[in-house]
């Protein structure tokens, strides 16, 4: 397995988030946690690059426990992690190619000119060519969550975390962002994890799909197993039905 | 009557620890804003960007400013002094004045809030877009990146601009003093070199340079610190500015009371 997380719990102030979350992904695989809006998916994917320590529990990745990684470790250790951010976090004071070179400059060994040539050619897997000079509000919202995965891929990183990739897209561009998902995992070999709350989307790019819910893993199966599952809070989740999700069917009381 | 007394007791004890909080946290930024200084490939081509923003832009603010003070400074000083005291001590006034007290604190409160806002409101909003979070899943430490060249730069920066400030603070109300009081020039420059000390000005560059790092590391302390969106960014300024600017008062008074 290349990305084990076990009995991860995490808690801000009275409000606990995750209460146990265990899921494991293997080498090459592509997998989505899905769940409602504020349920901790994205929380549960900072854990993953160490950008928040859990309060309990453990985050392996290539058998490296990321929250134990001192400052040094965790950079080189983030130089294998891409991350694609659910509003693509560009620096808005710099240009699309200078997003995209931006974690390259901190490689070893990486000169301007091949820093240049690498850009050039991320942006052409995202179909973003000539759209280096421009500056991030210079973009729609399709190109930019392209964008933000053309700088996460381009230190050709083992493992790509993409949080809400096709949140506040239109069912066309969320296609296009789905085809690219499914292509770093076939051409680069890269390990996926998707979080999202788009079900059509997790069908489409998962190899196996996780429901996060109560901050617990609720169901995890493949999609085929996702759509013939007989738990009720996964078909609530899946067919979009409060009543069901919610447990409350017949109360009158949909959501809570 | 319980509540009576054990509401402001409450509230005063919220208080204490919400500042003590802040203090940690500030002490644990600038902690690790020093360990940063190791790192000059990531602050190294960032500080000259800031230089020019944190100081060069700056500039003209501090001298209109100064200019302003100086001829008040000039004109009140005459008003104070006519038939009392000789008015060649005009230029005393308005040189002791402007080295010791108003250079670099007009200066300095003067940029608490157009340096200060803007480095919280532009690390607030890159906090609150995930831009931060981004900086540190591509390898980049935010502190050697974002508060180590901004905190030099004001260091740096700040000194340079009080001392063209106090310059033409100066000059101006010299020119004041030429144009509007009857004063002549061998006068107003008797007056300004009669009590003269070299150490006003090191005291005018020790006290600008105190006021550089404040004004820099509050603002990027309270825009790290920024949370829930526009309203947070809009808080995280106006604290800087206030915060900043009762630091700045407070050292002013520290450094009469240690320097003088």
């Amino acid at each position: 397995m290349s990305i084990r997380i076990a009995e991860l719990h995490k808690a801000f102030g009275p409000k606990e988030v995750l209460r146990g979350f265990s899921l494991e992904v293997r080498v090459g695989a592509t997998a989505a946690i899905v769940g409602p809006s504020g349920s901790g998916k994205s929380v549960l994917l900072k854990h993953l690059v160490g950008l928040m320590r859990p309060d309990a529990g453990s985050v392996l990745v290539d058998g490296e426990s990321v929250p134990d990684l001192g400052r040094r470790d965790l950079a080189r250790f983030r130089r294998r992690v891409g991350y694609v951010f659910q509003f693509a976090a560009l620096f808005d004071s710099m240009t699309i190619g200078e997003n995209v070179g931006m974690g390259l400059k901190r490689l070893p060994g990486w000169r301007a000119d091949r820093i240049h040539e690498r850009v050039n050619e991320c942006l052409a897997l995202v179909d973003l060519e000539g759209m280096g000079e421009r500056y991030p509000s210079q973009l729609s919202g399709g190109q930019k969550k392209r964008a933000g995965l053309a700088r996460a891929i381009a230190a050709s990183p083992k493992y790509l975390l993409y949080d809400e990739p096709t949140t506040g897209l239109d069912p066309v561009t969320t296609s296009v962002i789905d085809e690219l998902i499914l292509r770093m995992r076939d051409e680069l070999g890269v390990t996926g994890l998707v979080v999202t709350h788009d079900m059509t989307s997790a069908f489409r790019v998962a190899d196996r799909i996780t429901l996060l819910h109560e901050g617990k893993a609720r169901f995890t199966g493949t999609p085929a197993e996702v759509r013939v599952a007989r738990d009720d809070v996964l078909r609530g989740f899946v067919e979009g039905d409060p009543g069901l999700y919610y447990g409350l069917q017949g109360r009158g009381d949909h959501g809570p | 009557m319980l509540d009576f007394v054990m509401r402001p007791l409450a509230s005063a004890g919220r208080g204490t620890v919400k500042t003590l909080g802040s203090v940690g946290r500030a002490w644990v930024l600038f902690a690790g804003a020093a360990g940063a200084l190791r790192h000059p490939g990531i602050w190294g081509p960032q500080l000259v960007p800031q230089l020019a923003r944190i100081g060069v832009a700056s500039v003209p603010i501090a001298l209109f400013i100064a200019t302003f003070t100086g001829i008040v400074m000039s004109l009140q000083a005459s008003y104070t002094l006519t038939g009392t005291i000789p008015l060649y001590f005009v230029g005393t006034l308005v040189g002791k004045t402007m080295m010791l007290e108003l250079g670099p604190v007009l200066t300095g409160l003067t940029l608490a809030g157009r340096v200060g806002a803007n480095i919280s409101a532009e690390l607030g909003t890159m906090r609150v877009t995930e831009q931060v979070d981004a900086l540190e899943t591509l390898a980049y430490d935010p502190l050697a990146y974002l508060v180590v060249p901004r905190v030099i730069a004001g260091i740096v920066m700040f000194p340079i601009v009080v001392l063209l400030a106090m310059t033409v603070g100066i000059v101006s109300g010299w020119f004041t003093a030429l144009q509007l009081l009857d004063m002549s020039s061998p006068e107003f420059v008797k007056g300004l070199r009669l009590l003269f000390e070299p150490w006003d000005v090191w005291f005018a560059i020790i006290k600008s340079v105190s006021f550089g790092a404040v004004v820099t590391g509050v603002g990027c302390f309270y825009g790290l610190q920024t949370e829930r969106g526009a309203e947070g960014v809009g808080r995280s300024a106006t604290q800087t500015v206030v915060i900043a600017s009762m630091i700045i008062l407070c050292l002013d008074a520290f450094w009469a009371a240690t320097l003088l």
